[in-house]
């Protein structure tokens, strides 16, 4: 425990506040509900709860131990040793949010060139510091287009081939604010195109349109003619992107998207079984008044030094209060500062690299895997990045049962979120795998598919 | 604090100087020492829009406060000022002049009736102090 | 003493981390859509671990210094919970693995709810929440719903103590109530007879904090809560300040319904500069069905011989998702390890001695600052940083100040009710020596403040910069390093 009082200065202190005890500073706490009696397990030392959450966390089935074959929005990938070295520094990991600048110039300036990593991934002009995770600040696109047109316009339209959380994450935030229809994603088309069906959607009480790229299915489709076609229409477009693959393949800046949001896990964040994440938030720069969360901007102080500051204070909840857009408080500090070191090590170079093994790997595995027997690619016609869909010859959680006897992690089992995508798996491959694993992998489903 | 005397008040601290039936329209000076640096004004109005008394009719930005500004009568907007959005600081250096935002023609210049003139404005600013 | 910037840094050509080559037979790229170009910087690891380390030394943080930041609860972030969190079997376990491959996780979650509802006296505790301000937003959205799905149509109203912190009503908008303010008597308690008057049937709710901002134990506030009860609305707990009541009051025992918590706060894992955090939500038996899933329950039970089986449940009535997958579990696990080292004595320690150096440093910082709520506090403090007999000194000045003397500032400016306010929480883990240094260090502030002015106005004078122009920030927005063009 980390109280430090000697009974001798609990003694002395009491005297000078002027009670007899610790007790009698709790008077006002009505009599029949102080002290209560806390059914908890008795205290453990240091010692003790790491042996018990050692034990406890090895029982789990890890990616030390397992070949992870899974993706739909988390991502197993390197770490580089520096980007926890970094980040266990007290000065980082126990600072507080930097609303004292003159004392916090170090997370300030983290996230300033987070911030600068942002814009440059993505190809916009601004990035926030963060938002909680990838789901969030997608709710948060549909909410700043709701405020954009004021609220005149009241359909966000999202393609289905957006992550199933992610939608249901941003119908759960538009609840608040009204009659908001969420639409585009309902249960139909055969194909699972975004194109051609949002686009008939579009009309002019659209406030947005929402695609993914690479979408859910791993699939890459250029956007440009749905975003001419939205913004002839005054609708806004979001794009939900994954990080990695903008190593490699044009960013959502290309395409003139207004808003492009993605989780930034995949970049020196560890998978964490779901969390704490990183929200990416980049827009254009007409919106940048209507930007929920922080905002680092560079400024000077009194002696003409360069320095850092939070901005656009005014639009948060702390001042606004009941007029904010957004109630919206902490960014996602230290995993922006993990995402920043990671890009920092790895750098131009390293940054392609990464994501040309992800790109490289999943292409091998994926051309393997369609060639069994009873295997084939769902979506054959369509360029992918890390990630792929195969039609398998039986239920999915049967095959990842018996890969999991093989300590592998099969796929994701696709019939979770889409009902008739019955023995449909999403497989994603990145660096961490071999071509070995990758040939185990193919080895062991083709085994399966032969008893 | 300067309260010019052939303006009207409100008690949400706009002013509106009349001529005829047309009315031009900004925060008063009590307003913008309150706000302090202002750094961005958003109008959220254009001509020939049609507004009622109590909408609102911009934002105003400052480092440690955001506020919005109503309209203090109703009718249709002449003219908006196009300057502010590149310098929101004249609403600091010059709030009744160079700091105008609309000019409006009046729909009931009855209304006028219920805002203040510069001496119940300026009682009116002793009393919140 | 300006640290350059990572693309200040970057040499073109400079080539650092290596990945090992490309082992599988090469694929053709997609022609249409390859990336032309990207500008990140090219730097060697020593680079990097340099900037960050130089960077790091910029900061202020609860290692290196005292943070007295009333509502920020910054008490020590113990070092255990790091090396727990960090374990393989917790950090490299992904989220949509197969239930029986993480039955571990789900153990740690499941104890923490039982944890978290024991402490609090709640029904039902959800961990996903991301942080307080999403606890915050599942509160108001569950009182919504509560009062859609029994035809309370008329009931639009929230009312919300001036004191409170801005998240409240933002929030409290944003789930489309309309938000009343409550002004708080000259004790500091709610104003009994407002709220009375505001107790008809457009009553949705209240939004509490108690012990509140001001720090003080609202004095009626069983009759608070009945008084709502009683004309049909709900009472939620804004949780920010649980640190003075571990063991010492359990907030469902008062009949609050709904309340956040922040394992970042009163839980002890790291602020992290800014995050992340976590804001697990805990509701009355009535409520329960409305809360955001998914959260664990035990999906077979065990026996002598095997644990049991645990598995996710989403309510029927649930408000719906509000993130993806199940919370910040890093920060669940560091929340766990911290309860588990405490244990119910240990719970009633922390809320002891927090409020202990409370009031001990209240006692002393009241002999040169105005203290407009005279009473005994809980864990947090109010003054007005405004020297009796210094006029011409804003709590801002203040506040810099302190850093010269080598301490983080309290709150600034906040709660509104109090004029130039500086709201000071010491937290439970500052030692006795800690506290008389800061006041000394108040004290001297205060006499510079008569007799210097100038220091104070022109503070701080040792900081890695100076006072920042935060109105040119704001008018020139600059958000991103400036890039060279190749």
């Amino acid at each position: 425990m980390f109280t430090p009082h000697t009974p001798q200065e609990i003694e002395e202190m009491v005297k000078v506040i002027g009670v007899d005890s610790i007790e009698d500073l709790f008077l006002k706490v009505p009599k029949e509900f102080r002290f209560p009696r806390l059914d908890l397990p008795e205290a453990m030392t240091e010692m003790e709860i790491a042996s018990e959450l050692k034990e406890i966390s090895s029982a789990n089935a890890s990616t030390d131990d397992f070949i992870s074959f899974l993706g739909a929005g988390a991502y197993h990938h390197y770490i580089p040793a520096a980007v926890d070295m970094i980040l266990r520094r007290g000065e980082f990991y126990t600072a507080y949010t930097p609303y004292q600048p003159e004392i916090s110039q170090g997370t300030l300036q983290a996230i300033f060139e987070f911030q600068s990593l942002m814009t440059e991934l993505t190809g916009m002009d601004v990035s926030n510091a963060s938002h909680y995770d990838g789901a969030t600040a997608a709710a948060e696109a549909a909410n700043l287009a709701y405020h954009f047109f004021r609220g005149k316009r009241r359909k966000i339209l999202v393609s289905r081939a957006v992550n199933p959380q992610y939608r249901e994450t941003i119908r759960t935030y538009m609840q608040g604010l009204g009659d908001v229809d969420v639409l585009g994603d309902e249960v139909g088309d055969e194909s699972l195109s975004n194109d051609e069906y949002l686009l008939n959607m579009v009309d002019n009480d659209t406030a947005l349109v929402m695609v993914q790229y690479p979408d859910f299915f791993g699939r890459i489709y250029d956007y440009t003619k749905l975003i001419d076609l939205a913004h002839a229409q005054g609708v806004l477009v979001a794009i939900v992107f994954n990080p990695t693959a903008l190593g490699l393949i044009k960013p959502p800046g290309d395409f003139d998207a207004d808003i492009a949001v993605g989780d930034g896990q995949p970049l020196g964040i560890p998978l964490s079984y779901g969390g704490p994440y990183l929200g990416i938030f980049t827009i254009k720069e007409k919106f940048v008044r209507k930007l929920a969360g922080r905002l680092v901007g560079e400024t000077v102080d009194i002696d003409g030094q360069r320095a850092y500051v939070l901005t656009l204070t005014a639009r948060e909840q702390h001042i606004r209060r009941e007029k904010s857009t957004s109630n919206i408080c902490t960014n996602q500090g230290l995993m922006a500062l993990a995402a920043t070191i990671y890009l920092s090590v790895l750098g131009k170079n390293g940054f392609k690299q990464v994501s040309n093994l992800c790109f490289q790997k999943a292409h091998y595995a994926a051309e393997q895997i369609s060639a069994l027997e009873g295997y084939e690619l769902a979506f054959p016609d369509q360029p992918f990045f890390h990630e792929f869909v195969i039609k398998t010859p039986r239920p999915v959680n049967e095959l990842n049962l018996h890969l999991q006897d093989h300590w592998i992690l099969g796929g994701y089992d696709l019939s979770q979120d889409y009902p008739e995508l019955e023995n449909h798996m999403l497989i994603a491959v990145t660096e961490m795998i071999s071509k070995e694993e990758i040939d185990e992998f193919v080895s062991v489903l083709s085994e399966v598919n032969h008893d | 604090m300067k309260t010019p005397k052939e303006l009207r008040y409100a008690k949400t601290d706009e002013w509106i100087k009349v001529e005829g039936d047309e009315g031009t329209i900004g925060i008063s000076d009590y307003a913008q020492d309150q706000l302090s640096d202002v750094v961005y004004v958003e109008l959220m109005v254009e001509e020939d829009d049609e507004v009622s008394i109590g909408d609102i009719l911009a934002t105003v930005e400052s480092v440690k406060a955001a506020a919005d500004v109503n309209f203090p009568v109703s009718g249709t907007i002449i003219a908006i000022n196009e300057d502010l959005a590149d310098a929101p600081e004249v609403l600091n250096s010059d709030p009744y002049e160079a700091g105008w935002m609309v000019k409006i023609k009046l729909d009931d210049p009855s209304e006028l009736d219920d805002l203040m003139d510069a001496d119940g404005y300026e009682a009116y600013n002793q009393e919140r102090e | 003493m300006t640290e350059p910037t990572i693309y200040e840094l970057s040499q073109t050509g400079r080539k650092g981390f290596q990945f090992p080559e490309v082992d599988v037979p090469a694929s053709p790229l997609p022609e249409d859509f390859v990336r032309t170009d990207i500008h990140l910087p090219e730097l060697s690891e020593l680079d990097t671990i340099r900037h960050f380390t130089n960077l790091s030394k910029l900061n202020y943080s609860i290692d290196g210094g005292f943070y007295p930041l009333g509502s920020c609860t910054m008490k020590y972030n113990p070092k255990i919970n790091e090396e727990i969190a960090r374990l393989p079997g917790f950090a490299n376990t992904h989220p949509l693995q197969p239930m029986e491959t993480i039955q571990g996780n789900l153990y740690v979650m499941y104890q923490l709810q039982q944890w978290l509802q024991e402490i609090s006296g709640f029904y039902r505790v959800c961990l996903t929440p991301a942080a307080g301000a999403q606890g915050e937003l599942v509160g108001a959205m569950i009182i919504k719903k509560y009062h859609m799905v029994n035809k309370h149509d008329k009931r639009v109203k929230i009312l919300i103590p001036d004191s409170a912190h801005g998240t409240n009503p933002a929030t409290s908008s944003m789930s489309g109530f309309e938000v009343k303010s409550l002004p708080s008597d000259e004790r500091g308690n709610v104003d009994l007879a407002l709220l009375r008057a505001e107790c008809d049937e457009t009553l949705a709710g209240l939004m509490l904090t108690n012990p509140n901002t001001l720090g003080l134990f609202d004095e009626n506030v069983v009759e608070v809560i009945q008084m709502v009860h009683q004309a049909g609305g709900l009472v939620y707990g804004d949780g920010a300040n649980l640190n003075a009541l571990l063991g010492i009051l359990k907030p469902g025992d008062v009949g609050f319904d709904i309340m956040h918590f922040n394992l970042h706060k009163t839980f002890s894992t790291p602020h992290g500069g800014g995050g992340p955090g976590s804001g697990p939500v805990g509701v009355s038996e009535e409520l329960a069905e409305f809360l955001p899933g998914p959260f664990v329950t035990i999906a077979e039970e065990g026996d002598d011989d095997n644990p049991p089986f645990y598995g996710f449940y989403w309510p029927e009535q649930s408000i719906g998702r509000m993130k993806a997958f199940y919370g910040h579990f890093g920060v669940l696990v560091r929340a766990f390890t911290y309860i588990a080292m405490h244990g119910p004595e240990g719970m009633r320690d922390i809320a002891e001695k927090a409020v202990l150096n409370a009031n001990y440093l209240m006692k002393h910082i009241k002999e040169d600052y105005i203290l407009p709520y005279d009473r005994t506090c809980m864990h947090e403090f109010v003054v007005e940083g405004i020297p009796p007999d210094a006029p011409d000194v804003h709590a801002l000045d203040i506040s810099k100040r302190l850093m010269d003397y080598g301490f983080h500032p309290p709150t600034n400016y906040f709660p509104l009710i109090v004029h130039e306010a500086l709201m000071i929480e010491p937290t439970e883990t500052e030692s006795k020596q800690t506290l008389d240094a800061f006041v000394k260090a108040m004290k001297a502030i205060a006499k510079e403040a008569r007799e210097q002015p100038e220091l104070l106005h022109n503070a701080p004078h040792t900081t890695p910069v100076r006072r920042c122009d935060e109105v040119k920030a704001a008018r020139d927005l600059v958000l991103c390093c400036w890039i060279p063009e190749d």
